[in-house]
């Protein structure tokens, strides 16, 4: 047979036909380039359960009611149990409507998660709230001290001070009288190491900030605001 | 804010701690926090079935029924409950919405009692969650419309009594669009469509080759050369029958600018003109061939039918609906057809003899294919061209079957649509019906009840009476009370009520100002208007009888009523007694009693019986009504037991 010109493309045209039926019945497999990523559909259902009432109890300094309160409203909202970045940013963020909360957000996740693994589980979150509610001043200066300071090393620089001021100032938004200016957080910033800086060194350790702090008589008494928070 | 907002709540204000050592202004106290009670679960009593939950999941939303002090409204002391009695399974969503943050719109409830629910409940529609939101709209949509179409349908359907005032076009147009509403706009309309058949057999008569007799036989001619005449005849007669109904049409319309950019006009012009064309061209040589094609335009004749059936309308008005579905069909063909018409004319190029001489004339190769029509006119003899030819009526296939459901679910939905407005619209009567019913029912009672005023409390007075009673105590507490309400109004205004017929006839009385002697009138009216009316007549008359009884110009049916009770009288529909055509009511006001059969009632509603002490008094007030009185006692008992029994039924 001499096939010619458009017959070899009818030819072609029919084999390729061919080819897509026998692979719609699933008997011919192509050899496919890449992985079919199925494993999209594998959803990783961990579920974490928190330990016992009894240990939480030795652990944070809740009674077994507000710890079965807190339980309760957590489980509510995070039914695996626990809590990551994501999730974390979208529930701060519905406190604070008008601005941006996502960096402080951030920055309050990593203090929460106190092993680093990448999510709150119920243990670091009621960790966390008992040291803030139940805690010493001191307890609670070194939880802030620690929000602080971003890279862990034990002290705040002016970069990382600048980072948590203007993530603060982003939560307010636009709006706001009077209105934000740029240099704003920059200038809280200086006048915070000009506050809590002994040593006038551009860093500040934890001994100059709890000791700063312990002097001044607006941050104690605010301390006593988050007693009876829950 | 979502439900798990509040829980967190607690978290965001400790994270604040935060803040502290970075503010330059004493931060503000906290609010005063009430003494918690600690957690506690509630216990709300649903009709019966119980749902506990933390007071503090209700407390989430505190501008709703269960979250705010509304619901110590309905505390229990007793039983330490909330008790609501609603249905219980909507209550599972409005609780679980208080769980979740989400309400979940329930499938198979009825969205207006799931509205209800919700208005009860205190919460907003808007709060139906994204997954149940487009769901709820619709069914809510589909609803509202339909009861927009109903009240239409009942405004409408009042408009056929058009009122007497309208002029002669107005007439004319509602004769044109309802042909139902009077006889000769009946009888115009079979006309006009007996005439649009005669027309389009005309027409295709004509061509038909007509056997001639012997001389003629070499040569069949079509009948309208055989009997020009004739046809031209029958022609002018229809399209002077079609000319008359357009002009009708054009003057009844009550916008003729509306009117003449119409479809349907539009039909009427092209199907007349060509006649009047004809009419007018001169016939020679040249145009003669445009006349003829002229003559094809009054095949749109036929178009004249969509006025006399509903389904061709459907049809078309589904078409136009479906404009963007069919332009994408031919589109899609168009595409196609072109392709495969240029490819079969080069797969064919090297035959000899062959049919596929360019690509236009392969289009009709293509097109006899992909309709899967196959006339076999052209047919390609290459391999190419038979593979490609094959592909090309498989592709056909499909191209065609893909918009087809489309249209066919658009027709399916349009028609469904009218039959459920036809459907509608014969239930309506039955709707409205029950609705008057209702109504009068109430009215009914109450003016039952004051002509047995006396009854119920002159009990013991006959022996007989306790029968009587039996029939007539059954008035609930709530109709009481209704009643004392009404009664107190009446004396308050020193008005009564009293029903359409009496009202009218009291108009009617005054004008006539009647005021001759009893024995006469009251022999003369019943007999007179009753012969003339229908079964409603007795009661009629007796009124008249009652009005002109009393001298007084208020009729006041409680004092004849409490003329009667002193009298000791018993109610007696007198006429029926005499006018046959009273014995019907009659009959069934006696089976009514056992029966107790709410078709009946409906029957008997319009005749309640009244008293008319007039009937029984020119004649021995004690004899006369003796003989009647047995069997008036019948229908006495009859009657009132009839319509509480009804008043019951109407006020479900």
């Amino acid at each position: 047979m001499n096939l010619e010109g458009l017959e070899m493309v009818a030819v072609l045209v029919v084999l390729a036909l061919f080819v897509k039926v026998l692979e719609q019945f699933g008997l011919f497999e192509p050899v496919s380039l890449e992985d079919s990523v199925e494993d999209e559909f594998e959803l990783s259902t961990v579920c974490h359960r928190p330990e016992g009432l009894e240990q939480l109890q030795e652990q944070t300094k809740f009674t077994r009611k507000e710890l079965q309160v807190l339980y309760r409203g957590f489980k509510n909202e995070c039914p695996s149990g626990i809590v990551n970045e994501e999730n974390f940013k979208q529930i701060y963020s519905q406190f604070f409507p008008q601005g941006d909360s996502s960096t402080y957000a951030t920055f309050l996740f990593n203090a929460f998660d106190t092993n680093h693994d990448g999510s709150v589980s119920f243990e670091d979150f009621v960790a966390g709230l008992s040291v803030i509610l139940r805690g010493t001043t001191d307890d609670r200066l070194n939880w802030a001290f620690n929000l602080y300071d971003l890279n862990k090393d034990g002290c705040i620089t002016k970069e990382e001070m600048l980072d948590i001021m203007k993530s603060i100032y982003d939560m307010m938004g636009k709006y706001t009288h009077p209105a934000l200016r740029e240099e704003a957080p920059r200038e809280h910033v200086e006048s915070f190491f000009q506050k809590m800086d002994r040593n006038k060194d551009g860093v500040v350790t934890i001994e100059e900030f709890i000791e700063s702090c312990q002097k001044d008589e607006n941050i104690m008494r605010s301390m006593q605001l988050f007693d009876n928070v829950i | 804010m979502a439900a798990g907002v509040a829980t967190w709540l607690p978290f965001a204000r400790a994270a604040a701690v935060g803040w502290l050592p970075l503010a330059q202004q004493p931060l503000p106290p906290a609010p005063g926090v009430k003494a918690s009670r600690g957690d506690e679960v509630l216990v709300v009593n649903v009709s019966g079935r119980r749902f506990e939950t933390w007071k503090n999941t209700l407390d989430r939303y505190p501008d709703t029924l269960l979250g705010s002090s509304e619901k110590e409204f309905f505390y229990d002391a007793d039983s330490g409950e909330y008790f609501f009695d609603r249905d219980p399974d909507m209550f599972r969503h409005v609780l679980n919405f208080y769980r979740t943050g989400r309400l979940h719109c329930p499938r198979q409830e009825c969205i207006q009692a799931f509205d209800e629910e919700l208005a009860f409940y205190g919460l907003v529609p808007e709060l139906v969650g994204d997954c149940c939101l487009e769901e709820y709209r619709d069914r809510k949509k589909e609803n509202a419309e339909r009861l927009a179409e109903d009240e239409e349908a009942e405004q409408a359907g009042d408009g056929p009594s058009l009122p007497a005032g309208s002029s002669l076009r107005q007439q004319l147009w509602r004769a044109f669009e309802n042909p139902h509403t009077s006889t000769a706009a009946l009888v115009f309309y079979y006309v006009t469509g007996f005439f649009i058949a005669v027309s389009v057999i005309a027409n295709v008569v004509e061509t038909i080759p007509c056997r001639g007799p012997a001389r003629r036989s070499p040569r069949e001619e079509p009948c309208g050369e055989r009997f020009p005449l004739a046809f031209f005849c029958m022609d002018t007669a229809c399209v002077l029958i079609f000319t008359g109904e357009y002009l009708l049409r054009l003057f009844a319309a009550p916008s003729r600018c509306r009117f003449l950019r119409s479809v349907m006009s539009l039909i009427d012009v092209v199907a007349i003109l060509p006649y009047y064309i004809g009419l007018l061209v001169p016939k020679n040589e040249d145009v003669s061939g445009a006349f003829v094609t002229l003559r094809v335009f009054r095949v749109f004749r036929i178009f004249k039918f969509s006025r006399h059936s509903q389904g061709l309308r459907i049809l078309g008005y589904t078409l136009k609906s479906c404009a963007s579905e069919l332009g994408f069909l031919l589109f899609s063909l168009t595409m196609a057809i072109i392709i495969f018409a240029t490819v079969m004319f080069y797969a064919e190029k090297g035959t000899n003899k062959t049919n596929f001489t360019s690509i236009p004339a392969a289009f009709w190769y293509t097109i006899v294919t992909m309709t899967t029509l196959g006339y076999g006119d052209m047919v390609p003899s290459t391999i190419a061209g038979k593979i490609f030819g094959s592909i090309c009526s498989l592709s056909g296939v499909l191209v065609i079957a893909l918009p087809v459901p489309v249209i066919v679910s658009n027709f399916s939905r349009i028609y469904h649509q009218n039959q459920r407005a036809d459907k509608r619209r014969a239930q309506q009567k039955v709707r409205l019906a029950r609705i008057r019913l209702a109504k009068s029912g109430t009215t009914n009672a109450f003016l039952q009840y004051k002509q047995n005023g006396g009854l119920e409390v002159d009990r013991g007075l006959d022996s007989s009476g306790e029968e009587q009673a039996l029939c007539v105590r059954s008035r609930s507490a709530f109709e009481r009370q209704h009643h004392h309400l009404l009664r107190c109004l009446e004396k308050t205004t020193c008005h009564e009520f009293t029903d359409e017929l009496t009202f009218s006839e009291a108009l009617g009385a005054v004008s006539l100002g009647g005021r001759t002697s009893r024995s006469t009138s009251v022999s003369s009216q019943p007999v007179g208007p009753g012969s003339l009316l229908s079964s409603c007549c007795p009661r009629r008359a007796k009124r008249r009888a009652i009005r002109l009884a009393n001298s007084t110009a208020s009729v006041s049916r409680g004092s004849m009523q409490e003329l009667d009770t002193l009298a000791g009288l018993q109610r007696s529909p007198a006429p029926q007694s005499r006018s046959s055509l009273n014995a019907k009511p009659h009959d069934s006001l006696d089976l009514n009693c056992d029966s107790r059969d709410f078709v009946a009632a409906i029957i008997s509603i319009p005749t309640p019986p009244a008293n008319t002490p007039d009937e029984s008094q020119p004649s021995s007030p004690g004899g006369g009504g003796s003989g009647a009185s047995s069997t008036l006692k019948n229908s006495s008992l009859g009657t009132p037991c009839l319509l509480p029994e009804t008043v019951k039924i109407s006020s479900l």
